[in-house]
């Protein structure tokens, strides 16, 4: 089979182009009406749940979950279905914990809602820290991939890549907002829902639409072993610790948690999650077909070829069933997809910095609007170049480990902290500082000694800490941090803060 | 009859309502883990029942796999009508007693 895939290809470029001319114009449109706080931080909480929904897909659906795992299904068979699972468990986690509290008490970031009642310097500098740590590795993870996928889908040289990446999300957000990214997200969302599923469609149409046809034609190439599950669970330990990241960490990422005040109140943040884990549910159920389709009609060897890691297989399934024109479409929604996805994460670090840092440590929690705006402005220019910068000085490198680092911070660091401030009454301001810096660090440092990284990335012969993915150890260890230091040191001022917050919490009175 | 906030904190009724929604979210989180850890502990353990044939070709494995996902939606589906019909209905009786 011969292909395009890596050159410029006309279709690509046409599609691409038509996307950034689009979401440019929707974001002259924002502009326009994003001049307060509350319009460049929550989009003046003018979008609707079902938006919210999409928004959210928008934002956790990301490059690596698209060409990722239809790709390690293409080469590894089941085993990146146990992969694709463990991305969904998290929303409806996310419902029945936080997301209407999270709603009713905070304003702009989940910070918010871990100060309501604490003081509120130390927490805002230790979640600020949590936070944007959290989005760093992320954004990491994100940027290389960028650059690497970039490259071989459209030939350009990475620095290039990086380059148009960071410049495109930045005009988005610093001119858009929290409108615009949402509204790109929503596009983007749309874009690779419908492209995967017209994907499967015309994919599983060669097996007469069953797909048992299609696992048939898996097993008479490759064996049934490719149907069964491998290698990915050895170690029962590592794979609930590894659960526990992916399902809880959702319930930490800023960028995540921050989409919830763009909606008006509780309810519709509720309808939010729904919408989100309908599409994502959807999203992962077919992303396998896509790769089981790719593995029985080209082979492993043409995927294989192209990029060892089967990153490829979705791009060139497109291309096999609907000719270049259809690749380049699935090429330009993949690069759609990394910038919606960075934009996200640009804003939420943003807003980390200006409304936690600056705005609530800085100056007290008193700044004039136009002054938080351009603050907030001056904040997504910095994290954006930095964005550009980190992609660029981590070319090359293994960042596989990034993902699993992001949510391993995120379910130690910030959940913990986000839960006990919601349901604790007698959490104190040192257990939640505690809780949220002990759980970053250790998940970070456990991380760094185990297989992952110690063995996979550094090279050393044996790992020092034994599990792939700390969570289980790290989440736990700032939970009791938190519950211990605040039950040797109570705050009674707080504690008296919390019956009047539960109105709040639960009834919605007050919130913003 | 209009409440003050803590009366209203302090009700029975917003208890009650509190409760509720905390036995309705753990119960349902439970629940998530069992379908989640419960198919993550069968493929750790069960490799060579998930590799049984279902259909000619279609095996346990795949069917548990879309199952996990599925049942994991029908949770949140099922947290919401709960919210919708009862929950919503307390509180907008609550916040009516606090005007």
């Amino acid at each position: 089979m011969q292909t395009t895939l890596g050159q410029v290809n006309a279709s690509s470029v046409f599609f691409f182009i038509i996307f950034i001319t689009f979401t440019l114009l929707i974001t002259y449109w924002a502009a326009k009406r994003t001049k307060t706080a509350k319009q460049y931080y929550a989009a003046g909480r003018s979008v609707t749940g079902f938006q919210n929904g999409l928004a959210l897909s928008g934002d956790y659906m990301s490059a690596a979950s698209f060409l990722g795992i239809a790709g390690m299904v293409s080469l590894k068979g089941y085993d990146g279905m146990i992969y694709a699972t463990g991305w969904l468990v998290g929303w409806p986690a996310l419902m029945f914990l936080i997301a209407e509290p999270l709603r009713n008490l905070g304003k702009y970031t989940f910070a918010d809602v871990v100060a309501y009642r604490l003081n509120q310097k130390p927490i805002r500098i230790a979640a600020a820290i949590g936070g944007i740590l959290v989005l760093l590795t992320y954004t990491i993870g994100q940027m290389v991939g960028a650059g690497n996928l970039i490259k071989l889908m459209f030939g350009l040289p990475y620095e290039v890549a990086e380059l148009i990446v960071g410049c495109v999300m930045l005009m988005y957000v610093l001119f858009g907002g929290m409108l615009a990214t949402t509204w790109v997200q929503i596009i983007k969302a749309c874009l690779l829902l419908g492209g995967v599923t017209v994907l499967m469609l015309i994919g599983l149409s060669k097996f007469g639409f069953n797909p048992g046809e299609l696992y048939g034609a898996i097993e008479k190439q490759y064996t049934a072993t490719m149907l069964n599950p491998g290698g990915l669970i050895t170690s029962p330990l590592d794979a609930v610790s590894l659960g526990l990241a992916l399902m809880l960490g959702l319930l930490g990422l800023p960028h995540i948690l921050m989409r919830f005040y763009t909606v008006p109140d509780a309810k519709a943040a509720r309808k939010s999650v729904i919408w989100a884990t309908t599409f994502i549910g959807y999203f992962y159920c077919i992303i396998p077909i896509v790769g089981f389709t790719a593995a029985a009609l080209m082979g492993k060897e043409i995927i294989k070829k192209i990029d060892a890691g089967g990153n490829m297989a979705a791009p060139l399934l497109a291309e096999f069933v609907g000719g270049t024109a259809f690749m380049g479409f699935i090429a330009a929604v993949a690069f759609a997809t990394i910038l919606a996805v960075v934009a996200g994460l640009t804003l939420a670090a943003a807003s980390a910095m200006s409304h936690d840092l600056f705005v609530n440590v800085i100056k007290g929690g008193k700044a004039e609007e136009a002054e938080q705006v351009k603050i907030a402005r001056m904040a997504t220019i910095i994290f954006g170049i930095a964005a550009i910068l980190l992609g660029i000085a981590f070319k090359g490198q293994n960042v596989a480990y990034m993902v699993g680092l992001t949510f391993a911070i995120a379910c130690s660091g910030n959940f913990p902290a986000l839960l006990l401030s919601i349901v604790w009454k007698r959490f104190t301001t040192k257990g939640a500082v505690w809780a949220i810096i002990i759980g970053s660090v250790s998940a970070t440092l456990f991380i760094t000694l185990s297989p992952t990284v110690w063995v996979e990335v550094l090279k050393n012969p044996k790992a020092i800490f034994p599990l792939r993915n700390p969570a289980i150890v790290s989440m736990t260890l700032a939970f009791a941090v938190g519950i211990i230091l605040s039950l040797i040191a109570p705050d009674k001022a707080a504690e008296a803060k919390f019956e009047e917050e539960k109105l709040r919490t639960y009834l919605g009175v007050g919130a913003e | 009859m209009a409440r003050s906030t803590k009366e209203i904190v302090e009700s029975q009724r917003f208890k009650a309502l509190v409760r509720k929604r905390w036995s309705v979210s753990i119960i349902l989180t439970v629940l998530l883990f069992v379908i989640y850890y419960g198919y993550i502990l069968t493929v750790a353990y069960g490799k060579n029942f998930l590799a049984e044939k279902v259909g000619v070709y279609t095996n346990y494995g795949i069917i548990f796999g879309v199952l996990t996902i599925i049942l994991s939606w029908l949770l949140t589906v099922f947290y919401v009508i709960w919210a919708n019909s009862s929950y919503d209905k307390e509180v907008d009786e609550l916040k009516k007693e606090l005007q």
